[in-house]
Order: structure tokens, then C-alpha cells, then sequence
């Protein structure tokens, strides 16, 4: 049940976009229509339910300060945290690249949908921080799976939603200086201040 | 006009001067005309969750400066020797490097900065300016300009975030850099006036809000419209 409250937590609570300004650019910069929006999102969902499980293990038994001392006793002393950003992100970087490959080899009409999205998703803050977050807080195997999963969920939703009303927005007469991206932050500011309701929740 | 042309070319031929019209603009544009976060849109992404404070941002901004500038000179030397497939690799590599050290520096002399920006410094190697300016700038020009690119962007960048913060800082606590302004404005009309916060201002939603009216005022200035 604990697993559960965290998939909703990371889903709602602690919405990348809303709460913590992750993968912004790629929230903004996408979300002028719905159908490329789905694409990203799955996209990110896909990436980080891959990504901050091979990190944790990454973490647990190479970086963490004593990690490596299942080699050999003497190794328990050795701390390679310094080195969490540069092996996270290569991670990452190979994950996309090994996740293009496989995509584009057994399924074409996914790669069709994902592929111009993929090479940016290494770049996408909220890849990076969900792995970041997850070494902060120190989350068990399961747990690292479900949060990933969770806040590629999120981000998914929160995409899919702003391009909807972006959609909408097209039509509608907006101050020449407002338009583009400054409407779209006070819609984010709207968007947000509805998610704090979730805050409530009792988890 | 092909007779002047030929003339400039040929008069550029010396050396450039060191800041001629040229390389004061390529500092000088991405701060109003050509800003990386109202115009082109890059770089939100870590940096709005570290503007509660004015602290902060002032490090992280300082942050990005210093991985901006190293990460475009680093590119920049090595640009004739990058092979382009694997061109995001290298540069994702040279700026995680940096960043470490930005990481480590800040661990080791200001533990209570680091604690406080967390996971948002390690989140400067996503930054999209960093990424943009490497791709769009150092991996096509010399040292020198390259520097100055990237340092004009991260200065771009710089006073935005800073703007923002000195908004939500003062309306939601109050105070600037920690010096609690609203306290002392509010004890020069007697005891029984009291500026009030808005606890909204500190909150993420300020931040959008804020960041959408500063957008909106500084694209009216410019004229700058989105279609």
C-alpha cells in the first residue's frame, strides 16, 4: 500500500512540471497539440520507468559511499558519490539511445510517434531530477520503479492537459506581448495552483 | 556595396579589436532583444525552483555563468576535433564535469548553499542554455566570441531569475537577501500597521505568474510577438 501512496504522491503531490519546474522546456516548447504531447509524454513515461531503476542499482552498488565493498572489503571505504551526475547522465544518455535502437527495430509505427522526441528526452530536466530525487531519498529498488513510473506519469499529464487548453487558446484574442509564452505561464501558474489541491490529500 | 564589402573584409583581416561592435553585441543582445529565458525560451527548467530567495538564485546564477562560460571556451578548443555523431555525449560530458565541480566547490565551502539547492544544481547539465549555446555557438566559432556568447546568455538569464526572486522573496517573505524590508517599513507607521506576505508568492505558482507578467512587460517593451 505504501508503493501505492507513493505512485500517487509522485503522480499529483509532487508533479515534476508543477511542483519542482522539471522538464519544463520540453513542456512548454511541445505542448501546442494534443497528439505531440501524447507522444512525449509516453515518451518520458517509457524513459523513466527505464531509467531511475538501472540508476538506483548504478547507485547502490557502484557510487554510494561503501557500495563497492561487495567486490572486496577493502573497497568499503571508497566514495564515488562526486561522480553521480556525469554516470547518471550517461545512463540516461545510453538508455535513450538503447531505447531508440530497440523502438526503431520491433516497433516502426512507435518510432514514428517517439522518434523525434527521443533524442531530446536526454536533455529533459525531468529525466535527470527523477534520478537525482531518487538518490536523495534514499528509495528502495521497488520504490525507485514506482516513483519513476509515477513521475513520468505526471509530467504526461500535465503536458497532455496544457496542450489541450493551448489548443483551445489558439482562437482566442490575447494581449500582442501575452502571447505564446507568457499566456502559457500564467496558464502554468493556474494549472498549478488547481494540483495544490491534491496537497490535501491525506497520504 | 561590393567595393565596401571587399574593404571591410579587408579591413578585418587585422586582428579584431578586443571588444569591437561586433563582440560587445554578442554580449549585449541575449540580455533585452534576444533573452534566452523571455525570447528563445530556454533554461526554465531548474532554475524557477531556486527563486524563493534571492540567496540562492544569486549562486545558482553565478552557477550557471561560470558552466556556461567554461563548458562554450572547452567546446569551442575542441570543436575541430569532435566527430558530430557523438557531439551531445561530449558536451553532455564536458558540462556534467563542470557541474561536478561546481557541485563540490559549493559542498566543501558553503554546505548550508548546497543543502538548500539540492538536486538543482546537478540539474545545470540540462539546463537548455547550457545544451543551446554549445550546439547554436561554440561548436562553430572561436574561443574568444565563444566566451563572450556564453557569458552575455547566462547574464541573460542571470537577471531574469534574479527578478523573480526579488519579487517572490519580497511579497512572500518580506524581505530582500534576507533583510526583512517589510518589518521595518511597517514600524515606521506605528505599531499597529502591518504589510502583509502572500504566502502564494512562495509557493511554484508564484513563480509561473510572476515570470508570465515579467515576460509579458518585457516583450511589450521590445515589441517581440509570438505567433
Amino acid at each position: 500500500m505504501d508503493l501505492f501512496n507513493l505512485g500517487i504522491r509522485s503522480i499529483f503531490i509532487d508533479n515534476m512540471v508543477f511542483a519542482y519546474f522539471l522538464g519544463m522546456c520540453s513542456f512548454l516548447a511541445v505542448s501546442k497539440k494534443v497528439s505531440t504531447a501524447i507522444g512525449l509524454g509516453a515518451a518520458v513515461i517509457f524513459v523513466l520507468t527505464v531509467t531511475v531503476p538501472v540508476n538506483w542499482l548504478l547507485n547502490e552498488f557502484v557510487l554510494k559511499e561503501g557500495a563497492l565493498s561487495w567486490i572486496n572489503g577493502e573497497l568499503a571505504s571508497v566514495d564515488l558519490s562526486f561522480l553521480r551526475f556525469i554516470m547518471f547522465i550517461a545512463i540516461i544518455a545510453a538508455m535513450v539511445q538503447l531505447v531508440e535502437m530497440v523502438v526503431e527495430k520491433f516497433a516502426p509505427a512507435l518510432y514514428g510517434a517517439l522518434g523525434i522526441f527521443l533524442p531530446l528526452i536526454a536533455v529533459n530536466c525531468a529525466i535527470l531530477g527523477g534520478s537525482l530525487f531518487m538518490a536523495q531519498r534514499d528509495y528502495t529498488l521497488a520504490e525507485a520503479s514506482v516513483y519513476g513510473f509515477g513521475s513520468g506519469t505526471g509530467f504526461c499529464l500535465a503536458i497532455v492537459a496544457l496542450a489541450a487548453i493551448r489548443e483551445k487558446l489558439k482562437y482566442s484574442h490575447v494581449p500582442n506581448g501575452l502571447k505564446g509564452l507568457g499566456i502559457t505561464m500564467l496558464l502554468t501558474g493556474l494549472m498549478g495552483l488547481a494540483f495544490m489541491s491534491f496537497m490535501g490529500i491525506d497520504l | 556595396m561590393s567595393a565596401e564589402t571587399i574593404e571591410k573584409t579587408i579591413e578585418k583581416k587585422p586582428a579584431e579589436a578586443l571588444f569591437s561592435k561586433r563582440r560587445k553585441k554578442l554580449v549585449s543582445d541575449p540580455l533585452v532583444d534576444d533573452n534566452p529565458i523571455t525570447i528563445q525560451v530556454l533554461g526554465i527548467c531548474s532554475a524557477l525552483a531556486v527563486t524563493t530567495q534571492m540567496k540562492p538564485t544569486l549562486v545558482m546564477a553565478i552557477s550557471v555563468i561560470f558552466v556556461v562560460v567554461m563548458s562554450n571556451l572547452t567546446i569551442s578548443l575542441m570543436r575541430n576535433t569532435i566527430p558530430s555523431r557523438v557531439r551531445i555525449i561530449v558536451q553532455l560530458a564536458v558540462v556534467a564535469t563542470l557541474v561536478t565541480l561546481v557541485s563540490e566547490v559549493l559542498k566543501a565551502f558553503a554546505y548550508d548553499m548546497y543543502k538548500e539547492l539540492s538536486v538543482f544544481v546537478g540539474l545545470i547539465i540540462t539546463n537548455c542554455i547550457v545544451m543551446g549555446r554549445l550546439e547554436a555557438f561554440a561548436l562553430g566559432n572561436k574561443p574568444y566570441d565563444s566566451i563572450l556568447d556564453g557569458f552575455g546568455s547566462a547574464l541573460g538569464y542571470s537577471w531574469i531569475i534574479l527578478a523573480v526572486a526579488f519579487f517572490r522573496e519580497l511579497w512572500g517573505s518580506g524581505a530582500v537577501f534576507g533583510i526583512p524590508v517589510f518589518e521595518y517599513v511597517s514600524s515606521l507607521f506605528g505599531p499597529d500597521f502591518k504589510l502583509a506576505t502572500n504566502g502564494l508568492m512562495v509557493s511554484p505558482v508564484g513563480a509561473f505568474i510572476i515570470l508570465g507578467l515579467i515576460i509579458w512587460v518585457q516583450r511589450t517593451k521590445t515589441g517581440y510577438v509570438e505567433h
